[in-house]
This record gives structure tokens, sequence and C-alpha cells, in this order.
């Protein structure tokens, strides 16, 4: 895991220093670029060349018109629904001169949710899942890391599950939430609970294996030290076992936090949770000639949030994590 | 000087997957108020077997160990123990570590600010003043042995326990060691029973020296009285014949009566045979 690329200092002779600054400007910004260059030529040919239905595939400029009409269709949008809420504040007002006894009331604006909203949704749920799942796997990882024989016992029935889809979960939470949750709240969805759990079920595993990893490779010094101060169980797992397991929980919790993005979106295309899941099944259904520059757009989307999503759990790993030699990318 | 801690007719079996095997046999000691005893031998010899007995942390299969007259089932902090890797809470400073001793050991006994005292107290008698806040890798090795001698300290204990405690130093830092030992030694007059592979270092800070036969079944082979006056200065006594006379009946222990006869590739394998047990439980990270 401790792989880091090698790199040149550029403190040194001031002769070579400026060769090296620039050697290092060139491999850090340089050759990332020059990545992304190949890669949105490669991507601009190939997509003339794929013929759909809906037209051509749509290439680096098709989205980039795509992104621009989402943003303006967002602004249209919030333009619609402020013009929505004077016209009711000013019916209201007209209302009450008329009559001192009205009740004024504001009706919630109908429009549906933009692409941004959707992201906003498809946060919350997979923080909601990826916090139900933290809840439950810390705990449990912690309770088989101590105990070799409930480890024992366990690890096959995790094993049976990890590798089970997203998708083969779905229907039978839907089910059991559709039969359980049966008093909705408006705020809190049908669809929303069963995206979220889930996403709770498919992330629960990274987070379970590695603490209970971290938990069982506490060094035998550290637990003798624990021996010769007769801590208690409880005073063992607070001041030994759970600071020692801290860097591998949070690796688990890095890995359980990108499993929880990948499936959401799935979860949320089949649960019609209004997230980017959605968004692309709807636009993906929709079919007109935008729809696939906008799934286009939705995919990059996906792809910087769970980057943005890995680097802020990353950035959480460092600042908690006393091993600093453990974690590098 | 009155007895303070025994052992008698200590032995012990460990289970491997080719039978038991016998570590010790027949260990007797008795160990004075105040008398500080080095356990020296080949490695493997049972040397670190006879301290974990005395710890508390293996259990003898025959003969046991009286500590003040009660007999020691189980670890605690009235035994002590400086480990020879330092074994700090990698991510408590130095005083935090000796903090969450003393809080162990002093719970309800002492207030908060004369735990603090205290602790600063023993961080300061292994001259770690200078360093309080410091977590465990910004601290050389030496540094770091010097708080997990300090955390022992703090606990009070009856006896100190050192497993190799400067086997893993340099030769200039284990000599700087040494004599801030002896001079905590002058002032608390603690009980320890110390592990050396280090000839020097056993006379230079022994009362007396048990040294141990070669394993299986390894005991005690002879002890020897060093008489030196105190305060014992390294200087002085390296040209001193009384000090090499001391070293000299210690290698000859070591190297003559005590030569190791196996072969390189048998030692080899019998060391993986002991250490079976310690293999990780787990090793798949996904």
């Amino acid at each position: 895991m401790a792989v880091s690329i090698p790199s040149i200092k550029i403190a040194g002779l001031p002769a070579t220093s400026v060769g090296a600054l620039a050697e290092k400007i060139l491999r850090v910004v340089g050759l990332p670029l020059a990545g992304i260059a190949m890669f949105l030529l490669i991507w601009h040919v190939g997509a003339n060349n794929i013929e759909t239905s809906l037209g051509k595939f749509p290439g680096p400029a098709q989205v980039l018109t795509q992104t621009q009409g989402l943003i303006v269709e967002f602004q249209e949008e919030k333009q619609r629904e402020a013009d929505f809420y004077a016209r009711q504040e000013q019916r209201n007002a007209a209302m009450l001169e008329k009559d001192p006894d009205y009740k004024p009331l504001i009706r919630p604006y109908p429009g549906k949710p933009m692409f941004f909203h959707q992201i906003f949704t498809s946060l919350k749920t997979v923080f909601s899942g990826f916090f139900l799942a933290a809840l439950v796997a810390i705990p449990l990882g912690i309770a088989i890391g101590l105990s070799g024989a409930l480890y024992n016992a366990v690890n096959p029935i995790i094993q049976l599950f990890k590798p089970v889809s997203p998708l083969a979960w779905l229907p039978l939470v839907t089910i059991v939430v559709s039969s359980i949750y049966v008093n909705v709240h408006p705020e809190i969805p049908k669809s929303y609970v069963t995206s979220a759990f889930t996403v709770m079920l498919c992330c629960l595993w990274p987070t379970v294996l590695n603490t209970a990893v971290g938990v069982a490779s506490v060094s035998s010094d550290l637990n003798n030290v624990s021996k010769v101060l007769r801590l208690n169980w409880i005073r063992h797992v607070r001041i030994i076992v759970l600071p020692a397991a801290v860097p591998m929980i949070f690796t688990g919790l890095r890995l359980s936090l990108s499993t929880a993005w990948m499936v959401l979106i799935a979860a949320e295309m089949l649960s019609q949770n209004p997230g980017l899941g959605k968004f692309v099944w709807d636009e993906f259904q929709n079919g007109s000639s935008d729809s696939l520059g906008r799934i286009m757009v939705a995919v990059l989307t996906i792809g910087l949030i769970g980057y943005l999503l890995d680097r802020g759990m990353l950035m959480l790993q460092r600042k908690v994590s006393w091993d600093k030699q453990a974690i590098t990318r | 000087m009155k007895t303070l801690l025994e052992l008698t007719q200590v032995g012990i079996e460990f289970k491997t997957p080719k039978g038991s095997f016998k570590a010790l046999e027949n260990v007797n000691l008795k160990v004075a108020d105040g008398e500080f005893v080095s356990l020296i031998g080949h490695s493997g010899c049972g040397k670190s077997t006879v301290l974990n007995i005395v710890a508390g942390l293996l259990q003898a299969t025959t003969g046991g160990v009286l500590l003040s007259g009660r007999e020691v089932t189980e670890p605690g902090p009235e035994r002590a123990v400086v480990f020879q890797n330092h074994s700090l809470l990698p991510w408590l400073s130095a005083y935090e570590n000796v903090e969450i001793a003393v809080k162990e050991v002093f719970r309800g006994k002492k207030s908060r600010a004369e735990m603090k005292e205290w602790i600063e107290h023993n961080l300061e008698l292994v001259h770690m003043s200078h360093a309080l806040h410091r977590l465990p890798h910004e601290i050389s090795g030496g540094m770091k042995q010097r708080v997990g001698i300090a955390r022992a300290l703090a606990m009070e204990p009856q006896v100190l326990l050192m497993d190799e405690p400067f086997g893993a130093l340099d030769a200039l830092t284990r000599a700087h060691l040494q004599d801030s030992l002896m001079e905590i030694q002058k002032t608390l007059k603690n009980t320890v029973i110390m592990i050396t592979h280090d000839v020097d270092e056993a006379v230079l800070l022994s009362d007396r020296i048990v040294m141990m036969t070669n394993g299986p079944a390894a005991t005690i082979g002879e002890i020897l009285e060093i008489d030196l006056p105190r305060p014992r200065n390294r200087l002085e006594l390296a040209d001193d014949a009384h000090y090499n006379h001391w070293r000299h009946e210690v290698l000859a222990f070591l190297y003559e009566k005590q030569r190791k006869v196996e072969d390189f590739a048998q030692h080899a394998k019998k060391k993986n045979d002991t250490k079976t047990e310690k293999t990780p439980r787990m090793k798949v990270v996904s």
C-alpha cells in the first residue's frame, strides 16, 4: 500500500536546482495535462466514429455544451421558482388587503429536481448509508478482531455476503422497507431509505475486515503493557486497541466510502431515488438527442465526486492516524 | 538481607506441533530487597521466559514464584516490565505514556496535581524533561527506552523487570543509559532483574549475575557475586583487575562451559518451532 512516486529534492546546488525545478513542474503539472489532452483527443476521435440511434456518441465539445445547458436550465428553474413564490406573496398580500381574516397560504414549488439538486440528494443518501454501515461495521470489526473464536464463526458469513451485488439486494430491501416503513414521512421518501440501506449492506465489509485485522494485529508488546497495568476489558479496548487500530479502521472506511458511491448510482437507478442514478436513468428513458451528452456529464460528475470523496477521506485519515507512514495515496 | 522474590523449582513446557518442549527446569533463585540481579546466557536459553514467569505473563508448569510471600499468578504493576523495544503507545507523547501507567496505579490514591508532579518527576529521573510532549516517533531509540523506564518506575514496582532494555541501542547510547540507571538505582534502591547479552553491562550494573545453561531444559548454571564497591565508574573499572576477573568469569562460563554446540541450521529450525505460536491469526486485508 505504501508506494509513493519517487521525488527529486528541489534543494541542491543552485546550478542544478533550476533544472530540477523545471523537471518537477513538468512531472507534476505537465504530464497529467498531457495525459488529459491525449484522452480528450482519443475521446473526440472515438466518439465521432460511434453512430447511435440518438446520433453520434457525445464528444468532449458536446459534453461541454450540455454542461452549460444544465447550468442554464438550473438558473432558469431557480428563477421560475423565485417568480412562483413572488407571485404567491403578491397574491397573498392582495388577498390580505381585501380580507384581513385571510390566512396566507404558500404552496411549494412543484418543479422537478434539477441536476444540481440530484447531486445533493445523492450525497445525502450515500453518507446516510455510509454512516449506518460504519456504525455497525466498526463495533463488529472490533469484536471479531478481539476474539479469534468469534472471527472464525462470523468469517464465513462475511465472505458469503461480501461479493453480493447491490442489484441483488435491492428488490429484497425495497420489499422489506415497503412493509416496515409504512407511515412515510414526506421528507424521508421510501426510495431514499431503500437506497441508503442497500448502500449500507454493500459497503459494510471493507470496514469490518480492516477493523478486525487492525485490532487483531495490535502488537503483543502493547497487549503485555495492558496486562501489566491490569487494564480491564473496556479500558483495554479504549486505551490500547482502538487507537492502535485507527489507521486500519480508516483504511476500511475509505474503501467503504468508495464502494458506497459506486453502489449508490445503481441503487438510485432502480429505486428511483431522485439522485444522479435517477438522472442517468431518466435521460436514458428520455432518448432525446441531448440525452447521451447529459449522461456523459453525469458520468464525469460521478467520477469527480467519487474522487473528491476519496481525497476527503484520505485527508481525514492523515489527520487522525498516528501512523504517518502507513498512508500515501 | 530480606528475601523479596523467590523462584522455587520453576519449570515450563510449551506445547508445539511436534509435542511438548521443555524450556526451563529446576530454576531456583532468591532475590533480596534492593538487589540488582542480571540474567545472562546464550540467546534461546530461556532468560526471557524466566522474566515473563516472574512478570506473570507466562505461567510456570512446575514450581512457582513468591513475591513478598504471595504467589504470582497474573501480571501486575508491582512487577513493572521494561520491554526490549520500548513498547510505548505510538500515538501518545512521552508524558501521556507515563500518565497512563500512573492513572491506573494511583487512581484514587493521588490527586490530579500529585499525579502530574509524579509523572514529571519520573521523566526527570530519566532526563526526559525536555521532551515531555514529543511522540515516540519523534525521539531517538535511547530516549524511547528512557520513557519506557520512566513508565515502569512510575508504577513504584516492588521488582523492576528489564528484558534486554538496552539491547537495541548503539554502544554510546547504551553507556549513557547504564549510567542513568546506576544513578537512579543509587537513590531509589529498586529491586531489579535485568536480562542482558552484554558481559560488561552485567558486571558493571549487577550485585549478582545469574548465568543460565543452554536449553532445552535450561536452568541456572552458576551465580556470581559481584562485590565491586559502588558507585562504580566505567572508566576506572576498565583497568581494574577485580572487574576484569569477573568479566573473565562470565566469559569463561559463556564461551567455555556453555559453548553453543548446535550448528546454525539446527538452531534456526528450533527458533522457528518456538515462534509458531506467534504467527498472526489473520492476514487478509481487502
